[in-house]
């Protein structure tokens, strides 16, 4: 069955289309069908991260408004048959968007795809609560500091009251997801613990992705890092999330000692 | 209708106020009028018992005599006659009830047959609720408003996040964000919480911002509560 997962955050820059377009890659690979959906509406990106800009004809708000088919629309991705793309318009804004109009793509893709994963603008106004609107599940991207923690917070409870799950007397599963983790700023203090976060937010957590290079030199090629690099550190956390998003158990590791040990191992690389 | 005026002179203070009674206008001739107020008693005979009645004799022309007839038959009828309207008061003697004026009119629902409106009663409502429970976390940006009462939350409130009750806050997880308490002027009110981590805390309009609570106090449990017009916050336990 169809599952609609929006990632989500409240704050802007925390790693949502990263997050989206990594998580999309590493579920495909594993063989079920995705699609990724751009709902950032005048500020698309996900079309860059995916590698796909140069392929855009129509876009979500052409097919919300019955300019284009959804298959018209939908760019497959050229590594992974069964990953694909929805972006969204670079030249409206987030007004364009309707509730009639999301609910009918939603319902069309529900009957073609495994995953539908949403990736939701930064803000609580009309864009992102369009994109939680028909979740049946959110991922809640969250840095380990205060004010992305709070931002959190505030959207965990819009999802629990804005969505139609939440009208209809359910409840969203939620997931939060860290990123930009880094431990060695951790360790000093100098970044909110995890358990801090987990304590504040009260919601199960899904992954830790590490702050790492690896995700810019992805973005940068057009890839998902996941497909760009799958031995990093912040790849393979992201594997790791989206087989717990499948019902999968894996032991929750802060994926860094390897990295640490690794970094000995080549002599001092990165400084 | 009607508001009676105390009519009293006394040394002591003395207040008008209004009071809602029944009024009853009887119209001549009187033998048949109290035929109708025995019918409304056989329908329903403890109609009138208890409730304040007053008589508007404005419609007939009664004398003094024929007032304290009509005062005495409604007596036996067991219904009470609290003050006379619409006559001249040399027509009362003592014995009768006194003389109301300034009467208005109110609308009360329920009346019946006969021009008698019936008294304001406890409306038979299910007892409102006194206390408010949240059994999970209130999120930053949610407000909580509950002026009827206490407010019980099993979870932790957020940072961002706001709680106001007319009475007491309880909080089982960590309290991070504003509570406010006893907000209808309620001094008794007090707030606790398992660890007390707040942007600010209130009971009746007398607060304390993060800056103002003890650094010591900070990740304990704690209540709040108010000595005078100062708010003291002392650890649990």
């Amino acid at each position: 069955m169809a599952k609609v997962l929006v990632v989500t955050s409240g704050k802007g820059g925390v790693g949502k289309t990263t997050s989206t377009a990594a998580l999309g890659a590493a579920l495909a690979q594993n063989g079920d069908k995705v699609v990724v959906v751009d709902f950032d509406v005048g500020l698309r990106n996900l079309d860059l991260i995916m590698g796909a800009e140069r392929r855009v004809v129509f876009d979500l708000i052409n097919v919300a408004q019955g300019v284009a088919k959804l298959s018209q629309a939908l760019i497959r991705d050229k590594r992974l048959e069964n990953l694909w793309l929805l972006p969204a318009s670079q030249t409206r804004d987030k007004d364009a968007l309707t509730d009639e109009g999301v609910r009918q793509i939603i319902d069309e893709l529900r009957s073609k795809f495994d995953w539908i994963l949403c990736d939701s603008p930064a803000g609580i106004e009309r864009g992102a609560t369009l994109a939680m609107r028909y979740a049946d599940e959110a991922i809640i991207v969250t840095n380990p500091e205060v004010s992305s923690v709070r931002d959190s917070d505030r959207i965990i409870g819009m999802l629990d009251s804005k969505t139609v799950k939440a009208e209809q007397g359910e409840e969203v599963k939620k997931h939060v997801l860290i990123t930009r983790y880094d431990p060695a700023r951790a360790a000093r203090g100098e970044m909110l613990s995890i358990d801090d976060i987990l304590e504040i937010l009260a919601t199960p957590l899904l992954g830790i992705i590490p702050e790492s290079q690896d995700i810019l030199r992805a973005s940068n090629v057009g890839a998902p890092v996941t497909l760009n690099d799958a031995a990093c550190a912040s790849a393979r956390a992201y594997n790791d999330a989206a087989r717990r998003l499948n019902g999968e158990t894996i032991a929750m590791t802060v994926p860094v000692e390897r990295k640490r040990f690794f970094e000995r191992l080549l002599g001092r690389r990165a400084a | 209708m009607d508001s009676k005026v105390d009519p009293q002179r006394q040394l002591v203070r003395l207040r008008g106020r209004s009071y809602v009674a029944f009024v009853f206008s009887p119209v001549m001739p009187i033998v048949n009028w109290l035929e109708g107020i025995d019918a409304t008693l056989a329908r329903s005979p403890g109609f009138f018992v208890g409730r304040p009645i007053v008589l508007d004799l404005s419609a007939v022309k009664l004398s003094g005599h024929g007032i304290a007839h009509l005062v005495s038959s409604l007596e036996n009828r067991n219904i009470r006659v609290l003050g006379i309207e619409g006559v001249d008061s040399s027509l009362l003697d003592a014995s009768l009830p006194p003389l109301l004026t300034g009467g208005r009119h109110c609308m009360i629902e329920q009346s019946e047959p006969k021009k008698a409106e019936v008294k304001k009663e406890t409306e038979p409502k299910a007892p409102p609720a006194t206390s408010l429970l949240l059994e999970s976390p209130v999120r930053s940006g949610q407000c909580i408003v509950f002026t009827e009462g206490d407010v019980t939350v099993l979870g932790s409130v957020s940072s961002g996040a706001e709680i106001v009750a007319g009475g007491s806050i309880h909080v089982y997880g960590t309290l991070r964000g504003r509570a406010m308490a006893g907000i209808n002027g309620n001094q008794a009110a007090r707030i606790y919480c398992q660890r007390i981590e707040a942007e600010l805390l209130a009971i009746d309009g007398y607060y304390q911002t993060a800056e103002d609570i003890d650094q010591t106090l900070r990740s304990r449990p704690a209540q709040a509560w108010l000595d005078g017009e100062t708010m003291k916050i002392t650890p649990l336990i």
